[in-house]
């Protein structure tokens, strides 16, 4: 098969896949802040409600696409992409099992930030081109959190590079393997720096998806939905996908970094070449817990004030990462 | 078959940059320039990546296009009293013609007396473990100076903008 052909057809899986996840999610969260807030969720339509959000995407599809007249149209139009295409871009690096990415890069951990790192842009493109002060306020919001919260999100990840010796999210998958004292599997969480910096990691990768206690860019007791209230039909759909798609995205590189990737403990590595599917099944299974816990933690706290969040980013996880990093290349050059 | 495809890629990536900045420079709307900015800047980034550089690609990506891009943007929208103060009339003046003129001359002596250094290019692109070794050995010190300025840089900026009280 000619290379352009097999890229094209890679990229076409990762659309697909960010399709069924934003589907998925969007049935997981309706279910589980309902029973967190001792509802039932949907549950007319399908077993369990289950075909209520294949009916809502035919909705999102068929929908009038209202345009408003005061909006700056070509980035209107754009923004919607904008913020899509660098959710897509993300999952070229992940790992889904060994080998199984659809591109290996030796800087897979930076490269998956980098891409992330375009979201915000696109959020501001949508907001300043709604020409509404709630929209433009939520795309600031959007902005300034994000901006802020990269530097502690990339610091977290770093003592793990230190500890791996690699960006490649495959090569930091390896280092994991087998066991310490042949008991504890030797995922970095169970490294007491890592313990740390996957504290690190929580807080600022749920401010970087926009989860509840930070989601102040969407607000909707403030804002309206922030940066999305003048969107409509599937350019809304788009907006929403790419939050959804950025939510997996962190949750899988919690789980490669600091949770093992597609391993299970205790199981010797050879056994996975045997089950093909079990790396993937994996995964994608851990990935979910991943997602399930920032949707615990929605449903269960209230949102934070903005100048305590950006606070907490600049003046505390900043020099906490810096500090930690710090440590970890002492300790890393006295135990080497 | 890699050889045409990285030369369509490249022509695509050279139009996207030299018309990134052109659209820049033509458009009146100064939101509308930032964007063309981050747009040219992403453009250069996918150059890099043509040229094996990956990690300066990413960090292109990651500082210009994530963060520069946005501060600019953010100060931009912050500025603007009103929605419409965004596109700025068309005022050119003797000042900006001389400057051109200056630049275009510096531009035609540079590209006529340039030589392209005859460097031989290793057979495979160095990746991001060589470049960590060259960069902090041999080049230790100046990186460490390079990040002393913007420390002090970032010093001033918080400095300066500190009102009133203890300045």
């Amino acid at each position: 098969m000619s290379p352009v052909l097999a890229a094209s057809l890679r990229v076409l899986i990762a659309v697909g896949l960010m399709m069924a996840n934003g589907v998925m999610m969007i049935y997981m969260l309706r279910k589980v802040l309902g029973h967190l807030h001792l509802r039932y969720g949907p549950l007319h339509v399908g077993w369990h409600g289950l075909l209520q959000t294949p009916l809502d995407v035919v909705k999102l599809l068929t929908k009038e696409d209202v345009t408003p007249r005061a909006v700056d149209r070509w980035l209107f139009r754009l923004a919607p992409l904008a913020v899509f295409v660098p959710s897509l871009m993300a999952y070229a690096a992940l790992p889904f099992g060994p080998g199984w990415s659809i591109v290996s890069l030796d800087t897979g951990l930076l490269y998956t930030f980098a891409v992330l790192s375009l979201v915000p842009i696109g959020l501001l493109m949508a907001g300043w081109a709604s020409a509404n002060k709630w929209s433009l306020l939520g795309g600031m919001r959007a902005a300034a959190q994000q901006i802020a919260y990269e530097v502690p999100l990339l610091l977290s990840v770093l003592p793990v590079v230190l500890i791996a010796g690699t960006m490649s999210l495959g090569g930091i998958v390896d280092a994991q393997q087998g066991l310490w004292l042949g008991v504890l599997p030797r995922w970095f969480v169970l490294n007491p720096l890592g313990l740390v910096a996957f504290a690190l990691f929580v807080v600022a990768g749920l401010v970087e998806s926009n989860q509840t206690p930070f989601d102040m860019s969407e607000a909707e007791s403030e804002l309206v939905t922030g940066f999305a209230t003048e969107y409509s039909a599937m350019k809304f759909g788009l907006l929403f996908l790419s939050e959804f798609s950025n939510q997996f995205i962190l949750s899988a590189i919690g789980v490669t970094v600091f949770f093992g990737g597609w391993m299970l403990p205790w199981i010797p590595v050879e056994w996975y070449a045997e089950i093909p599917v079990l790396p993937a099944a994996v995964f994608i299974f851990k990935v979910y817990i991943g997602i399930f816990v920032m949707m615990w933690i929605r449903g269960t706290y209230p949102r934070v004030r903005v100048d305590r969040m950006m606070e907490l980013g600049w003046k505390r996880l900043i020099p906490a990462g810096l500090a930690l990093v710090l440590l970890t290349g002492f300790i890393q050059k006295a135990v080497m | 078959m890699s050889e045409s495809v990285n030369g369509v890629v490249f022509f695509m990536l050279a139009f996207a940059t030299i018309g990134g900045a052109l659209m820049m420079l033509a458009t009146r709307n100064v939101v509308h320039a930032a964007y063309w900015l981050l747009e040219t800047m992403l453009a250069t980034a996918g150059l890099y990546l043509l040229l094996s550089a990956e990690f300066l690609a990413l960090v292109q990506v990651l500082v210009y296009a994530g963060a520069v891009s946005v501060l600019v943007l953010f100060v931009i929208m912050l500025t603007l009293r009103r929605r419409s103060d965004a596109i700025r009339p068309f005022e050119p003046g003797l000042g900006g013609a001389i400057v051109a003129a200056l630049f275009l001359g510096a531009v035609y002596l540079a590209l006529t007396r340039f030589v392209a250094p005859a460097v031989e290019m290793p057979a495979t692109a160095p990746g991001v473990v060589e470049f960590g070794q060259i960069m902090f050995t041999e080049w230790a010190l100046p990186f460490e100076i390079a990040s002393l300025v913007l420390l002090v840089a970032l010093v001033a900026a918080v400095w300066w903008s500190r009102e009133g009280e203890d300045r």
